[in-house]
Formats: structure tokens, sequence, C-alpha cells
């Protein structure tokens, strides 16, 4: 059985279209990523599987319960972390966890097994408020809440957000283990570097699914051959691209710039040659990140 | 249960943390009465009373000379004739009129039934009642202490008379007012702020996905605060018997017991405020606005309902102040049991059912 | 005056608590400084002591050339400010806004009419100038944010997490606007969660625990730390970090 369904989901908020014809389903113990920026449907997605928002039109099912019929029995088997999510700031962390896995008819100790990995990262400062944790800190012990009941289903909304890099690369050390006990995971993040992280991902923009695919696969469909461009004086380097004539893309990639020519390949030589002014030129072929597709496919979607 | 229990527990935690939250739910009325109170009391510090003595024997002196000696009243003229008690009350200086009729003394022992007449102008209400209490008050005492002698039940007839204003309409007492408004403020804010914070804090969702029932959710966030109000009301009351020498003349039992219904009123309003709003801003205006202003101007309590248009006196109908200013006044004034307030506990109990019966209906389960 | 800002062991204590510990660096005019460091680190309170909002309890730095202790006035009229959470009024025009902003810092109305029309052109939202800021998209208002927070020409502009959850062409485009900021000579001083956008700027510095744990171009930190990405680099002083806690 797969864990969760979604079929032609519509959602509008007035005018907006938060949400339009959205379909995907995901596998047993499938780590699944949803990547998009802010306001690209993430949240109301996520709203709509954990059953706390109605679509306007489409099915969606949560471990083979249906999101309206059954949203009672969804809201028992599933773990849920907002966005935004701030547990009690003036609970202490025990208090806070022992809270929620009272609310949910267990006990910390009954779970312990599965939540202890995080668990102890974060014990020495157990009698401290949540409020006055550090950003990774409270993303632990809000993970550590959502997982106290053992959950089936994980549903995690933008975890990383604002979190340093340590801290987010312990966090899906973290998804990784917890992957490996059989709980599918849906967790969704503005970061496109997280996304080669997951199983599977799905890349959202204005409410519609631009791809869904596993991140080589995204990255496997970019056919255009692209250039790693680097020069001394940067400004002037992009000055000079953007206002070629063969050039499709241009866009700032770490210390390089990325660029693909209408004419593909066969452009390199004119390329080099147009560029030879700048000093310290360094340009070579490179491969496509999921940021690249992703841009790639905005443009596309915005024609 | 264990379930309920953690919720309440976890409640308990947030109100004990927050130092402001508690100072507004125990500091507020305290402060309130208090200012609100002493604005009447120092009116009545020696207030200006003239005297009518046609008795002018022993016993009628004696009251006389207790009413002076009381502290909250001045005898400054002695009057002659009744003519005068208008020109008296005209000229301005008193407020209070004391009329003893003829053989005072006499008929007090021999027809065990002595009529006194207090006078009071009723232009100002407020201050009218308030002092029509006092002086009602002392003449029981120096009755008390005049039977005590003799053991027989002897009666000193008080016939209060409001003059300008002589059905006593429009008369209020400002003291059940306040309590009324204060209760209602402290319990309807609390609830509509703590409600509206979680999801403000995005807590809510968390809940709102968990086993817990919507029902239980609410009624895991108001049982504290029921508790906290109900002490709250004990405080206000007692500030209102001890400091301003309010009466309870009625049971105390069935005063306490009215006050936890209304408690409970303010509790519901409280819900259903938080039902409709996002943010504790928006609670907080709509609890000052929506609640505050009604209840000053329409509840009887600033403004004698008898004198505003029809409209307004049919609008104040819906205001469980109004209802609950009438059970405290009789409850504590005038000693009236369950039978005689059994109609506004009715619409207190109604309303009550009311507010959480909509309450519950718009408590989504989700959140939109 | 070439050096936009000079700090000097500078250092800022709340209570027991060391948040920044005697740093000591400097900024020159018109380059793109990237403060870096893992949350909790003390970035924001050497933030918040450079633009004049908190006194540092001991050590010094000049900002623009004026002392951040005691020329605070001078300092908040010679920088411009633009961070995440505080954005623009999202209840007013895109040119009540920059009329606001503009008045604040007592631009003439002249000059505001003049950066009005400008802004506007350069960020093709001549259409959409009385519209209220809350119907733009969130790129926009970000855009749009960062031009007001230069409206006043200030020698030096902090940033505090610009680009947070916008989508990664809206980042590049705003990228574009810092470039041309920092060709005019603007000093830029900004910072991030995004690890390829540290190597966008001209020098980074890398704060852990309140010191200033490394400082150079992130070429030569990638050099020093044999690291293929500023993302490893970054991995490497946390743990640092991390073993000397343990």
């Amino acid at each position: 059985m797969q864990p969760i369904i979604i079929n032609n989901i519509d959602k509008k908020f007035g005018d907006v279209k938060a949400l339009n014809n959205v379909s995907f389903s995901v596998e047993e113990g499938e780590l699944f990523g949803l990547i998009g920026p802010d306001g690209a449907g993430k949240s109301t997605l996520f709203r709509i599987l954990t059953t706390l928002l109605l679509a306007d039109k489409g099915s969606a099912s949560v471990m083979g319960m249906d999101v309206v019929k059954d949203y009672k029995k969804i809201r028992r088997s599933v773990g849920y972390m907002p966005g935004r999510f701030s547990l009690y700031q003036d609970l202490s962390i025990e208090e806070n966890l022992r809270f929620f896995a009272t609310i949910f008819n267990t006990t910390v100790e009954q779970n312990y097994d599965l939540i202890k990995d995080i668990y102890v990262q974060i014990e020495p400062f157990k009698k401290r408020p949540a409020g006055k944790l550090s950003g990774g800190m409270k993303q632990k012990l809000a993970l550590c809440c959502a997982l106290v009941h053992k959950p089936s289903v994980l549903f995690l909304d933008e975890p990383t957000t604002g979190v340093d890099p340590v801290s987010r690369k312990e966090f899906w050390e973290m998804l990784q283990r917890l992957r490996e006990k059989g709980i599918a995971i849906l967790v969704s993040t503005p970061y496109m570097d997280e996304a080669v992280l997951c199983d599977r991902v799905a890349l959202i923009q204005k409410g519609e699914l631009m791809d869904i695919n596993t991140p080589e696969g995204i990255v496997r469909r970019f056919a255009q051959p692209m250039w790693a461009v680097g020069a001394g004086d940067r400004y002037r380097l992009m000055q000079d691209l953007r206002s070629y004539e063969d050039t499709a893309s241009c866009y700032a990639f770490g210390e390089y710039l990325h660029v693909t020519l209408k004419s593909g390949g066969a452009g390199e030589d004119a390329l080099c040659q147009y560029l030879s002014p700048h000093q310290d030129l360094t340009m070579f072929r490179t491969s496509a990140g999921i940021e690249d597709c992703f841009m790639y496919l905005m443009q596309e979607q915005n024609q | 249960m264990l379930q309920f229990l953690a919720f309440i527990k976890k409640e308990f935690y947030h109100i004990f943390r927050d130092r402001r939250t508690l100072l507004i739910l125990f500091g507020m009325p305290v402060i309130q009465i208090i200012l609100f109170g002493y604005a009447i009391t120092n009116e009545i510090r020696n207030a200006e009373i003239a005297v009518l003595d046609q008795s002018n024997d022993y016993y009628s002196s004696r009251l006389v000379q207790k009413i002076g000696a009381s502290g909250y009243f001045k005898i400054t003229t002695a009057l002659q004739s009744e003519k005068e008690i208008t020109e008296a009350f005209r000229a301005g200086h008193i407020k209070v009129a004391l009329v003893i009729p003829k053989n005072f003394g006499y008929n007090f022992y021999h027809n065990h039934k002595a009529p006194v007449q207090l006078i009071t102008d009723a232009s100002d209400p407020n201050s009218a009642t308030t002092l029509l209490n006092y002086a009602t008050a002392i003449v029981g005492n120096y009755q008390q202490e005049m039977s005590g002698q003799l053991k027989l039940p002897l009666t000193i007839d008080v016939h209060p008379r409001m003059q300008y204003n002589p059905a006593l309409k429009g008369v209020f007492m400002f003291v059940p007012g306040v309590m009324t408004l204060i209760l209602m403020l402290v319990s309807a804010m609390m609830t509509s702020i703590t409600i509206t914070r979680e999801k403000e804090t995005g807590t809510m969702e968390i809940l709102l996905v968990s086993p817990l029932s919507p029902g239980m959710i609410i009624v895991g966030k108001v049982v504290p605060y029921i508790i906290l109000s109900f002490i709250n009301a004990l405080v206000i009351l007692s500030l209102g018997v001890f400091l301003f020498g309010m009466p309870v003349k009625g049971s105390l039992l069935l005063l306490l017991m009215e006050c936890g219904l209304f408690v409970l009123t303010a509790l519901s309003l409280g819900i259903l405020i938080s039902t409709i709003t996002a943010s504790q801003q928006a609670a907080m205006m709509i609890s000052m606005v929506g609640l505050l202003m009604p209840t000053v101007l329409l509840s009887g309590f600033v403004f004698p309902l008898e004198s505003m248009p029809l409209p307004l006196q049919m609008f104040a109908n819906i205001l469980p102040a109004k209802w609950f200013i009438i059970i405290l006044k009789d409850v504590m004034l005038k000693g009236s049991g369950l039978l005689a307030v059994w109609k506004p506990t009715a619409v207190l109990l109604g309303m009550t059912v009311f507010f959480i019966a909509l309450s519950v209906r718009n408590f989504k389960t989700r959140l939109s | 005056m070439d050096k936009a800002i000079v700090t000097d062991q500078l250092t800022r204590r709340f209570g027991d608590f060391i948040a920044t510990d005697a740093i000591t660096f400097s900024v020159d005019r018109g380059e793109i400084f990237g403060f870096l460091g893992a949350n909790g680190a003390g970035k924001t309170t050497a933030m918040r002591m450079l633009c004049g909002l908190l006194k540092p309890s001991s050590g010094h730095a000049k900002v623009a050339g004026y002392d951040i202790a005691t020329q605070t006035e001078l300092v908040k009229k010679n920088i411009g400010y633009m961070s995440q959470k505080f954005s623009l009024y999202e209840d007013l025009t895109v040119k009540e806004n920059i009329r606001f902003y503009g008045g604040i810092y007592g631009l003439s109305n002249q000059r505001i009419k003049e950066k009005t029309a400008q802004l506007l052109d350069k960020l093709q939202i001549t259409k959409e100038a009385n519209q209220l800021v809350s119907s733009l998209p969130l790129g926009w208002k970000q855009k749009l944010a960062f031009s007001i927070a230069i409206l006043h020409d200030p020698s030096i502009v902090f940033l505090d997490e610009p680009t947070g959850g916008v989508d990664p062409v809206t980042r590049r485009q705003f990228w574009d606007l810092i470039y041309e900021a920092a060709h005019q000579n603007v000093t830029v001083f900004v910072t991030t969660h995004y690890m390829d956008e540290a190597e966008y700027c001209d020098r980074i510095s890398m704060m852990v625990d309140g010191k200033i744990k490394a400082l150079d171009t992130p070429r030569k930190l990638k050099e020093q730390f044999s690291a293929v990405s500023m993302n490893d680099v970054f991995l490497q002083l946390a743990r640092q970090q991390t073993v000397s806690n343990q």
C-alpha cells in the first residue's frame, strides 16, 4: 500500500490558485522531497494531507485512509511538524515532549528507541525552556515531538528553513536513519541542494508540479550542454554574457556563472572567442544540478 | 482522561510562567474595584444631612445623634416644617433629609412600629442610593440596640423616598456594576487570548492533528480559567463586601453559584470570540470593544436603562452583564432567593448554552 | 577614507555570556562582505552593534568613518538596512513606501520624486506603483526592500538574510542588484544561509562561538581548508566548534 496518494488536487484562496491539479504518490519507506520556494503551495498541500484543509477538487489518502472521510483516523497515525512550528516556548524540552506524548495517548518511554538517537543530543538541556534553544536544537525537539507516538507517516513542512548548514546536515542524517526504520517521510524545503538527499522529489512552483523524479532522473533530463565560466571581474563578465546574443541563460552558481547557449554545443568556440578579453578566464563544461533544472523548468512554465 | 489532565497541567504551566497574565488576572480587578469604589465612598464621607425631628423625644434625638456620629453624615440643618425640605434640596447644600414623625418613641414601644422617612436627591442616583443604604443601615443598628434591651419584635419602618426620581427607577448600584464588568472582561479576554495564542504560534495545528477532539481542546483550555475566574470572583466579591460595605442579605451559596454561572457565561463568550479571530490582538480588540463598551454603556451600570430609546433597551437584553447586575442587586441588597431571581438566572444559563453551542459549531476541526 | 568598516576587539557580553568575542576586521569600500556563522554564533549581535543599535561592552568600531558607540546618529544616517523579517509596510502602496522611507532619511520632495521614478524604472514596476505592497510577489518585495534600503545613497548597506525562501531565479536577480550597488561603490555587508551565495562575496568571515575563525576570499578559504565548496569549509569549521565543546 502506498502511504500517500494524491490525485488531481486543486485549492484556491480567493482568486489565488495555491494548488493546481497536483498528483503524486509516496512509496513505502520512501523519503520524498517537495522542493520549491515560499508561496509555491507546499504548506497548503501539507495541510490538506494532514486533514487541516479541504481541497476544492481531487482526492488524497494517507495510509489508505481518505483525508476527508477518515480524518480522525489519520490524525491518530501521522506525525506532523508544521512550518514555523515553535512548540510551547515557555515549556521545557522535557515538558513539551511529555505533553505531546500524552495527548497522543502514549508515553515517552514506550517509544523511546525511536527518538533515542535524536533525544540524547538535546537531553543535557532538558530543563531549558524551548524558547531559549538554538534553531538546530528546537528543530530536533520538534522532530522528537512529531515522532513520539510512532507515526507510520511523517510530514515535515520546511524543517530546515532558517537553520544553519551544520544543523541542516545533521537533520538530514536523522531523516535517513528514520527512513531505514520504515517510516514514509514527506518533507518540504526551499533549499535546492537538499533535493539530492531524497529518494524522489517533486519540484513545485506557483502551485504546479514541474517534475517528479529521482534527483538523478531530474538532472538527466536537462539535455543542453552547460558551461561554468569564471573571471577576475565577475560583474563585467555577467554583463557581457547577458548581452551576448547566443546566450540562452546565465545564472550565478557559487564562484562560476552557469551558461547555456541557444546554439547548444556548437557555439562553444564562438563564446570562448567573445570572452577572451577577460582576465583570469576559466571556462569548462559542467553538468546541471537540481537548481539549474528548477530554473530551467521555471522559465518553461512562464512561457 | 490522562490526555485531558496533561492538557490542563500544561495550561497551568503557561499561566504561572507568564507573570504578565497573572498580574492582569488578579491585579486588574483589585485595582479597578478600589479605584472605582473609592470614587464613591469619598463622596459619602460627611455628606450633609438635614433633620426634621417632629417627635423631639429622647429616642428620636438619640437616632439623630447616632447618624451624626457615624462619620458618613454631617448634620447641618435642623428643619422646622416639611416645606423647608424642598427648599433645602433646592439650595443644594444637603444630600439627604431625615424625617422623624411625631410620637416616634411612643409608637416604637407601644405600636411596635415606628415610621421614619429618608429623602434623597436622586438626580445623582448613584450616590443617592449609596447614601440611602448607609442611613438605612444606621437606623437598623439603632433598632437592634433598642430592641436588645426589650426583646420585643420592634420595627422602625424606613420609608425611603427619592426626591425628583421617586419611583427608584434608574437607580443602580455602582459596585455590582463594576464587579460584573471586571469579571466579564477578565474571563472573556483571558480565554479568547489563550486560544488564539495557540493559533498564532502554530501549536493549534499540532493539537488538531492529534487524537484530541476539538471539544476536548476547548474544555482543556478553559477549565483552568474557570477555576481562576471563580477565585477572581471571590476576590472581587470580598472586596465589595469588606471594603465597600456591600451587604449580602441573601443566601451566600446562591450568590456563589450565580457567580459561577456568570463566569461560565463570560468564558463561553471568550471561546466564541476565539473561534472567529485568528490573532491575540484581534481577540483583545473584540473583547475590549465588543464587550467593554456595551457593558459600560448599556447594562444599566452607568446610564439608567429606562431613559434610553426602546431599541437600545431591547439590545441591552442580550448583554449577560445586565442580567447578572440584576441578580447581584437582588441577592446582595434585597436578599432575594432563587425563586425571585430565577428569570435572570435562566437567561444567563440559556446564553451560556447558546454561546457554547455556537462555539462548537464554529470551532473548526480544520483550519478554514 | 577607503575602509567602510573597521573594528578593533569589538566585544559584547550579555551577563556571563560573551555573544561577540573581541572581533577585529575591516571591510573595504565597495566590497561585498559575507558574514557567515551558525545559528547563535553571534552574527546578529555583531551586526546590531555595527548598525548602532547595541552598545559594545568593550572594543571599538567605526562604520562609514563614525564611531558606533559615540556617533550613533551619524552611523544610522550613513547606512542602509534590510532583513528578511523587516520588509515594507504591506498596507501602503509601493510609492507610499518609497515616500515614507525617503522622508525618514530627510530627502527633499524633489529628490524623492526623482528617486521614485528611477527606482520604479529600474525594477520595472512602474505599472504597479500604486498597488499595495501586500499584492506583490515575495521576490518583488525583497527587491523593492533592497532598493529602498539604499534610497538615501548610504555608503554601506547591511543585509540580514535577505534571500530566505525566495525562488532560485529571483534570488539571482536579487544578487544582480547587490553587484550593481557594489559597482557603484556601495559597501555590502550580508549574512546568508545559502552557501553558494557565500561564493558571490568578495571576502567572507566565518564566526564560531563569538569569534571570527576564518576570513578571506572564497577561493583562498577553499584552498586553506582543501574543500570543494564553501559548504565544506563551513562544516569543517563548525566541526572544530563541536570538538572544542566536548
